[in-house]
């Protein structure tokens, strides 16, 4: 458990994705079986167990320690796993009758006798409580802290007739079968016998809230890394494996044959877009493409199939192979056919695409309630098919695949699943139009879900990845404002000399006269040369510091205006400003423009009428 | 004759009128007893300071050879007649050079310890316990979540993270005084043997370890060497350093911080620290709580860092326990005592 808990606590201070890979690596090759099996499941979020309560882990604490130093210390630490994990007592030595903790000349530096002599044979100098409760910190060095500590607890040198802590193996195992009443004493032996770092790392596992930064998909490209293997291909395999991984180990190692994915509905990895360039487009034909339109929703793939005892299985997976199934239990019963198709998770209601704001209220959700999926009816809006019954479409050009899709869609003939409408066009400038207006070119009243248009190849096949020329996107010009930068705080790994996060604002009416109001935070679209710069220029316009951040001149005739493009805007309680950005970046410095000439509150509030009328409103009423 | 008839905390810092002296004053006086170099506690401009040899030359080696009217070294264990006082050294094992000061007077005995550590250090004399009536403790880690793990396992880390990615260069921040120089020890210690680099700031003191016989190994100053020849090696610079445009002379740099505060995990965020390394020069809560005990003192005064949680203790404890309000001591860790332009000074 302590290499798995030192590999945790690297990760959760490592920012960049490639040094976490090269640690994930490491960690695989260093420790053998089944160990490192148990650290991908912990990884990968494929662990299941009852997990403990905070109330518990207070519980245990409270029992230990002093109800005053345990309120200073959760004060200072401000997080209660990691407060109970440091100030856990060094364990109580079971018999009373062991031999005193310094016998064995372990008092370097001292002389053993000379704080004794001078304590017990000054009967005025005061005596410890008769009955105290025995404490954290109660001088665990054994050296000094004799006099006073061996009268309260005797206690245990380090390494000396101590067990050895427990492995990740028998921490996983034992609470796979451990009943709810045995959990706070095989806790309490654990976390006797773990040091700081391994207390931590398991608390954060009992809890069920690694939170290190690190995504399932990153573990298994790890693990993909350490065979030279494709993370694809590993993905492949993945749901037709269990923890703790033996197979795949040993195919990645070279000793073993390539694991089968035998689950019935698998994922398939999937075939990803660039951006189009308006430069693109004299070397394309408008003949050789089909046109649909780009959903502003999330990117989903819908397994079904058959096992062997002839049980429908049905997944679905996220664009990264995430299995997500749970979820969704509304859209389940409409896949009854087997297949796999690739589409976009939308939230409909009375027949009107939502906006996403809207589908988030269905995203990363612990229980999924019945009044959840009644007020947020799910909706899948399919647009290829990779699969039909046991037939593998993915070789077939895109053009035959649509013709399948619009068969297959037919005859599954499911109000929460339809088509994604084509957009006919003759030349580029009469698709510019369709996208500029979706209302008028066919999107109707879901025109507000529309982000942009998709072109696909009609002969292309469905390859993993993103393949050069196959599929384009061509997304709506982003909303762009000019703010004022206000705050900017230091970056983390490359960038952490660096002023790169930027807190900007707008003008909005005070009581005395105009002021800034922030209204997001971006902290890239710059390139690194406009990086230096506006380093430059917080560190010669700063007019405080607080830790890391820096606040910077934002007056009227002084500071910097910074033109801000984003892809949409959402009411937010949790802002000042009142909206909320998505996906803002820095598109250009405004070194020309004064401060005051920068946009207002105002404008954001238009925007944001002008982009979702209806669903907010529906949104914020419930039902 | 009371305790506080001996020793008495007032603005200047801990007088003794009896002896005639203050200890660690922040302002000037005109006899100062000091127990270690740091700038928090060394101070210059005093008509006559005593204390070891080492403080001695590392304030001279900070202030220039006029820091006091007079000096005086002393020993560890050597005793000395001032006023109606004795005045006795003691290793106080924090720093090279640091001391704890114990004051008899009457039949009482104050120790003074100053800061502390009780914990092995190759750079300096190990800590010694000092039976005493009262005992004057610092608090800088004065809570239970403080518990310093040992300090060759957190040098192993850093030199893992070396070997795992060799083409970056380690920043290590470590306080200029003692810690930089604990830290070199401890790399060599673990048979690490490869040159160091230094930040300009600390290339002084850290010269001055060396030639009291503080085994350090080959050291070269980071200026003017070239950014790609500093990929996979270690650096060692003062905290506030490494967050800033120095360490744009580094190729992809890892930022470590050698500090007892890095156990604490949101300091070590909130600091952008990648690695941290939880090693300190002062005692953590089992060493202070341990050391209070053994010194066997019915009295126990706190100083500068966390003085509720350890005065509560030493009360369940039986023992009486007063917060002494000090101002002007700083943990050294937290560049307090460190001018703001220090390290884009130190660029030129």
């Amino acid at each position: 458990m302590n290499r798995f808990a030192a590999l945790l606590d690297r990760l959760a201070y490592e920012p960049g994705r490639n040094a976490k890979l090269r640690l994930l690596v490491a960690y695989f090759r260093e420790i053998e079986d089944p160990d490192r099996g148990y650290a991908l499941a912990a990884l990968t979020g494929a662990l299941s167990f009852r997990h403990a309560k905070p109330a518990l882990i207070r519980a245990l604490i409270a029992e230990r320690t002093d109800p005053v130093l345990f309120g200073l210390s959760y004060d200072y630490v401000g997080d209660l796993s990691e407060t109970v994990a440091l100030m856990w007592p060094a364990p109580t030595r079971a018999h009373a009758n062991s031999p005193p903790p310094c016998g064995e000349g372990a008092c370097p530096g001292l002389d053993p006798g000379s704080g004794v002599g001078v304590h017990n044979g000054s009967p005025s100098s005061g005596r410890p409580h008769p009955n105290p409760l025995p404490q954290a910190g109660e001088g665990a060095r054994p050296a000094s802290g004799e006099t006073i500590a061996s009268e309260l607890s005797a206690e245990v040198s380090p390494g000396h007739n101590n067990p050895p802590p427990p492995t990740l193996t028998e921490i996983v195992t034992t609470l796979h079968s451990l009943g709810k009443a045995e959990l706070p004493a095989q806790l309490t032996r654990w976390l006797d016998e773990l040091d700081e770092t391994g207390r931590w790392a398991l608390l954060k596992l009992v809890t069920g809230a690694l939170r290190i930064g690190v995504s399932a998909r990153l573990a298994k490209t790890a693990a993909a890394a350490l065979g030279d293997k494709d993370p694809h291909d590993v993905e492949l395999i993945w749901p037709g494996l269990a923890p703790p991984y033996l197979e795949l180990f040993a195919w990645l190692e070279g000793r073993g044959p390539q694991p089968v994915n035998r689950d019935p509905a698998p994922f398939r990895p999937v075939m990803l877009a660039h951006a189009v360039e308006d430069g693109d487009f004299a070397a394309m034909n408008p003949a050789d493409y089909i046109a649909e339109w780009k959903w502003d929703g999330i990117r989903v793939q819908a397994v079904s199939g058959v096992n062997e005892h002839g049980d429908t299985a049905v997944r679905l997976y996220s664009r990264s192979g995430e299995d997500i199934t749970m979820s969704f239990p509304d859209l389940l019963p409409s896949l009854r056919l087997p297949g796999a198709i690739d589409g976009e998770l939308l939230v409909l209601r009375e027949g009107r695409v939502q906006s996403f704001n809207v589908l988030q209220q269905r995203l990363n959700r612990k229980s999924v309630t019945p009044k959840l999926t009644r007020d947020y009816p799910i909706h899948l809006r399919a647009y290829d098919l990779l699969g039909d019954g046991d037939e593998d479409l993915r070789t077939l050009p895109f053009a035959e695949r649509r013709a399948r899709l619009e068969t297959f869609i037919a005859r599954l003939d499911d109000p929460r699943i339809d088509l994604s409408p084509t957009v006919a066009f003759d030349d580029w400038d009469g698709l510019r139009a369709a996208r500029r207006d979706p209302a008028s070119a066919g999107a109707g009243l879901d025109a507000d879900a529309v982000e942009g248009v998709m072109l696909k190849r009609r002969d292309a096949p469905y390859l993993p990845g993103r393949p050069k020329g196959q599929w384009w996107k061509w997304k709506h010009d982003p909303h762009i404002i000019d703010a004022v930068l206000m705050y900017a705080q230091r970056g983390h790994g490359k960038r952490s000399s660096y002023y790169s996060d930027y807190t900007f604002g707008v003008w909005t009416a005070a009581d005395g006269g105009d002021q800034l109001v922030p209204v997001g935070k971006a902290y890239f679209g710059f390139t690194d040369e406009e990086l230096l710069q506006i380093d430059r220029f917080v560190r010669r316009n700063t007019t405080e510091k607080f830790g890391p951040v820096r606040h910077v001149v934002h007056e009227p005739d002084q500071g910097l205006v910074l033109e801000v493009a984003f892809e949409g805007l959402q009411r937010s309680p949790r802002h000042k400003s009142g909206v909320a950005m998505r996906f803002p970046r820095i598109s250009r410095l405004r070194w020309d423009k004064p401060p005051r000439d920068a946009d207002r509150l105002e404008t954001l509030e238009r925007m944001l009428k002008a982009e979702a009328p209806g669903p907010e409103k529906a949104a914020a009423g419930g039902h | 004759m009371r305790p506080h008839d001996i020793l008495l905390p007032i603005a200047s810092g801990l007088c003794c009128k009896p002896g005639g002296f203050h200890i660690d004053p922040v302002r000037p006086v005109e006899r100062a007893v000091i127990t270690h170099g740091h700038s928090d506690h060394a101070r210059p401009g005093h008509g006559a300071v005593l204390a070891t040899q080492q403080t001695l030359d590392m304030m001279r080696l900070r202030y220039g050879e006029n820091f006091a009217g007079s000096t005086q070294a002393i020993g560890y264990g050597e005793t000395l007649r001032l006023g109606d006082t004795t005045v006795t050294f003691h290793p106080a094992g924090h720093v090279l050079g640091s001391a704890q000061v114990a004051v008899a007077c009457g039949g009482i005995r104050i120790v003074a310890s100053g800061d502390y550590k009780d914990a092995p250090d190759p750079t300096c004399t190990p800590f010694e316990i000092v039976p005493c009536d009262v005992f004057i403790t610092e608090a800088t880690f004065g809570l239970p979540v403080f518990r310093h793990p040992d300090a060759a396992g957190e040098v192993r880390k850093l030199l893992d993270s070396v070997a795992l990615f060799p083409e970056r260069a380690h920043l290590v921040g470590a306080y200029s005084l003692g810690k930089a120089q604990r830290v070199i020890a401890l790399i060599r210690q673990a048979g690490y043997d490869a040159p160091i680099y230094l930040h300009g700031a600390m290339e002084k003191i850290t010269a001055y370890y060396a030639e009291r016989g503080v085994p350090l190994g080959e050291l070269r100053p980071v200026k003017g060497v070239k950014k790609a020849d500093l990929a996979g090696t270690i650096t060692l610079a003062p905290p506030s350093a490494t967050s800033d445009l120095w360490t744009r002379r580094f190729p992809d740099p890892l930022t470590a911080f050698a500090s007892g505060w890095m156990r604490v995990r949101a300091r070590a965020r909130q600091r952008g620290v990648e690695l941290p390394l939880v090693i300190s020069d002062h005692a953590d809560w089992d060493g202070l709580t341990a050391t209070i005990a053994a010194t066997g003192a019915g009295e126990v005064w706190v100083t500068h860092g966390q003085e509720d949680a350890l005065v509560h203790w030493c009360q369940t404890k039986g023992l009486a326990a007063q917060p002494l309000d000090l101002v002007g001591y700083g943990d050294e860790d937290e560049d307090v005592g460190m001018p703001a332009a220090e390290s884009e000074a130190a660029e030129a």
